[in-house]
């Protein structure tokens, strides 16, 4: 098992150098450049090229890119043009508020849409199973950013109940270890931040948690329905054993290999997908970061977010590949 | 803990028993028209007859293991003096794995694959609450070996994907056994396993029922394994017993059609150069038991008082026999030892 997870994160490294020349020379494919981002449209030829020659961008490409690689193998991303920060930097507070964010979505998402899944599998065609099926066709087909302002309306603005906007009350001091404010707050012992911190995830999460958990109800459900009918069932059955059990022991756990399945790819979906969530919570998170990068032409921060993104998406298959391995013993890895 | 019986005791009654689907959107099917049988201690009992002639429903519906929506039971089993049709789901859970046991058809299918043959046994032992749960393991090896299962120790941590079709109906075969039921019930139990292991698994079989006289209703569409285990055999065509008796009176001389035509198409090394003799038709030809004998589109000896009405079960020679028109006495087809 060990050598198997040390070859996948090895296999990380060319995945890692072939989309970095991708990313390379698609952004720099897209019209415009960082120079008539920084300058405008009006900008003229020799002021452009004095930008352009400023931050290499006149050099051949390959040779940009050869340079560039030799930085990312330091960890450096080098500096933001519109931003004027360090893209490492700005990744590392940015990135753990993106996780945190898909971290609440997806438990949420699971949480909810597992057992309802179930249920409505359990009882198929009945009227659970109907509102089951009907509030997951809802779920995926409500856009993001709709169901994130009216939760925002009601929740925050009418009720009260939860924060309208961002990750902590800008009032709250708490000293950013890792920028996971969950994790910041438990090492700083500061329930309430804590609490602060939950609270503010809660709205931000089940927009976004929505839409996965619709996804996950449904193919719990027909993963149960197909396991329910498999023959060791029926041999559970017959040896006399409660619903509970035959439930739980046998019916969840063979049900179990889909649903990882679709709640690894939806993960991975999250974190690139935020950017309409982060938007209207103003979270502050990756997903806002890149999309201003693309509209910019912040080369730089195009590139180490991309790239960012991708290693977390190889984490999560990976996890996914080792969860298969824990739950069925047919697929153990030798 | 041996329990005492008496022999002459029937320990498990069927009585009249009528499984009907309702599927929204087409006729209801009668899949069990109206079964009538008793088992004792330590009988053998076989039911034969080709798929689809309700002879599989009949064994669900004696653990109460057919599904709930859509289907209608009618009549009575009666076990230890408690009519399982009428019981909880409660007591049917305490009944079945405890008093009666179940071996499937497919040990491919039929074991769970995401647990460890001993955790499936031990499950068993301690639901019926057979020993504690220190005990189990131990219990559950002994299993393995009584069934024939080499190394039983270190068989309880694989799993079943690890272990040839034989060795895992041996491993069903030990689970049904697990709580030493009264009643084994074995739904074409070696059907899908290879030839050379078949009578390996049937000879397992008969020796652990009759070491613990236990009551064994064989269900399957081969003759040859009834002819060689069974005490009594019910033949059954579209729901219904068409021709039923002691095992050499049967086999010697069937009077139904339907049984003669089973016979015939069994494979013989006794008769060089003869060609089988397939029943002509499929199941599927078949007019309801209220109009006539079900069998009548198929059968070689169909007259036209073959429809004149459902015909009743009777009583001829030493076999109860469904027919109007049965082959009269003759000489006799197999020779059963």
């Amino acid at each position: 098992m060990l050598k198997f997870i040390l070859r996948r994160l090895l296999l990380l490294i060319p995945i890692l150098i072939g989309l970095s020349f991708l990313l390379f020379v698609w952004v720099r494919a897209l019209p415009g450049g960082p120079a008539t981002a920084l300058l405008g449209e009006r900008a003229t030829p020799e002021r452009v090229a004095q930008v352009n020659a400023a931050y290499g961008f006149d050099k051949p490409v390959l040779e940009q890119y050869v340079k560039y690689l030799g930085r990312v193998a330091r960890l450096e991303f080098g500096q933001s043009i519109t931003l004027r920060k360090d893209v490492t930097d700005e990744l590392f507070r940015r990135f753990p508020a993106t996780i945190e964010l898909a971290m609440a979505a997806m438990t949420f998402a699971i949480c909810v849409g597992v057992p309802l899944g179930f249920a409505a599998a359990k009882r198929e065609r009945s009227w659970v199973d109907n509102t089951a099926v009907i509030a997951s066709l809802a779920g995926v087909s409500i856009p993001v950013f709709f169901l994130a302002q009216i939760l925002k309306w009601i929740f925050a603005l009418q009720l009260n109940w939860f924060p309208t906007i961002g990750r902590l009350q800008p009032t709250r001091e708490l000293e950013h270890v890792t920028n996971f404010n969950t994790i910041d707050s438990i090492l700083a012992m500061d329930m309430g931040a804590l609490g602060d911190t939950l609270k503010h995830l809660v709205l931000p999460g089940i927009a976004l948690g929505t839409i996965p958990l619709a996804i996950i109800a449904r193919i719990t459900r027909a993963s149960v329905l197909e396991v329910l009918n498999e023959d060791y069932v029926r041999t559970a059955r017959a040896k006399g054993m409660s619903r509970r059990i035959i439930d739980r022991r046998h019916v969840l756990r063979n049900a179990l290999l889909p649903i990882v399945t679709v709640v690894g790819l939806q993960t991975g979906l999250l974190l690139s997908g935020a950017v309409l969530t982060e938007t209207v919570f103003a979270w502050g998170g990756i997903g806002q970061l890149i999309s201003g990068a693309v509209l910019d032409k912040d080369y730089p921060v195009i590139q180490g977010g991309v790239l960012f993104l991708a290693v977390v998406f190889v984490l999560v298959n990976l996890t996914v590949d080792v969860l298969y391995a824990v739950i069925d013993p047919r697929i153990r890895v030798h | 803990m041996s329990r005492i019986i008496n022999t002459n005791e029937p320990l498990l009654v069927v009585d009249d028993l009528k499984v009907t689907f309702n599927t929204r959107g087409t006729a209801p099917v009668r899949a069990v028209d109206g079964v009538s049988f008793s088992v004792r201690a330590g009988e053998t009992l076989g039911v034969v007859g080709e798929s689809g002639s309700g002879k599989s429903v009949t064994s669900l519906a004696i653990l109460g293991l057919l599904p709930e929506r859509g289907v209608q039971v009618e009549g009575a089993i009666t076990l230890d003096g408690t009519d399982l049709l009428k019981a909880s789901e409660r007591e049917l859970q305490a009944v079945r794995g405890r008093r009666v046991a179940m071996v499937f058809q497919d040990p491919m299918s039929s074991l769970n694959p995401v647990l460890t043959i001993g955790r499936q046994l031990t499950e068993v032992l301690r639901r019926h609450n057979v020993c504690n749960k220190t005990e189990a393991p131990g219990r559950a090896a002994a299993l393995l070996d009584r069934v024939g299962i080499p190394e039983a120790r270190r068989r309880l941590d694989n799993y079943p994907h690890q272990l040839s079709g034989g060795m895992r109906q041996r491993v069903m075969i030990a689970m049904a056994l697990a709580c030493e039921p009264a009643v084994l019930i074995a739904d074409e139990p070696t059907t899908a396993l290879d030839v050379t292991i078949q009578a390996q698994v049937l000879e397992l079989l008969r020796e652990l029922v009759s070491e613990s006289n236990t009551a064994l209703i064989l269900i399957t569409h081969d003759l040859g394994v009834v002819a060689g285990m069974c005490d009594r055999v019910h033949v059954m065509y579209s729901g219904r017993i068409v021709e039923s008796g002691e095992r050499h009176a049967l086999f010697a001389q069937p009077r139904h059609h339907y049984t003669r035509g089973l016979l015939a198409s069994v494979p013989r090394l006794d008769l060089v150069g003869g060609k089988l003799t397939p029943i002509p038709g499929s199941p599927r030809d078949v007019i309801d038991w209220s109009d006539g004998c079900a069998f009548a589109p198929r059968c070689p000896a169909v007259t036209e008082a073959c429809l004149g009405g459902p015909p009743a079960l009777e009583a001829l020679d030493d076999t109860f026999v469904r027919c109007v028109n049965p082959e009269p006495l003759g000489e006799s087809m197999w020779k059963v030892g």
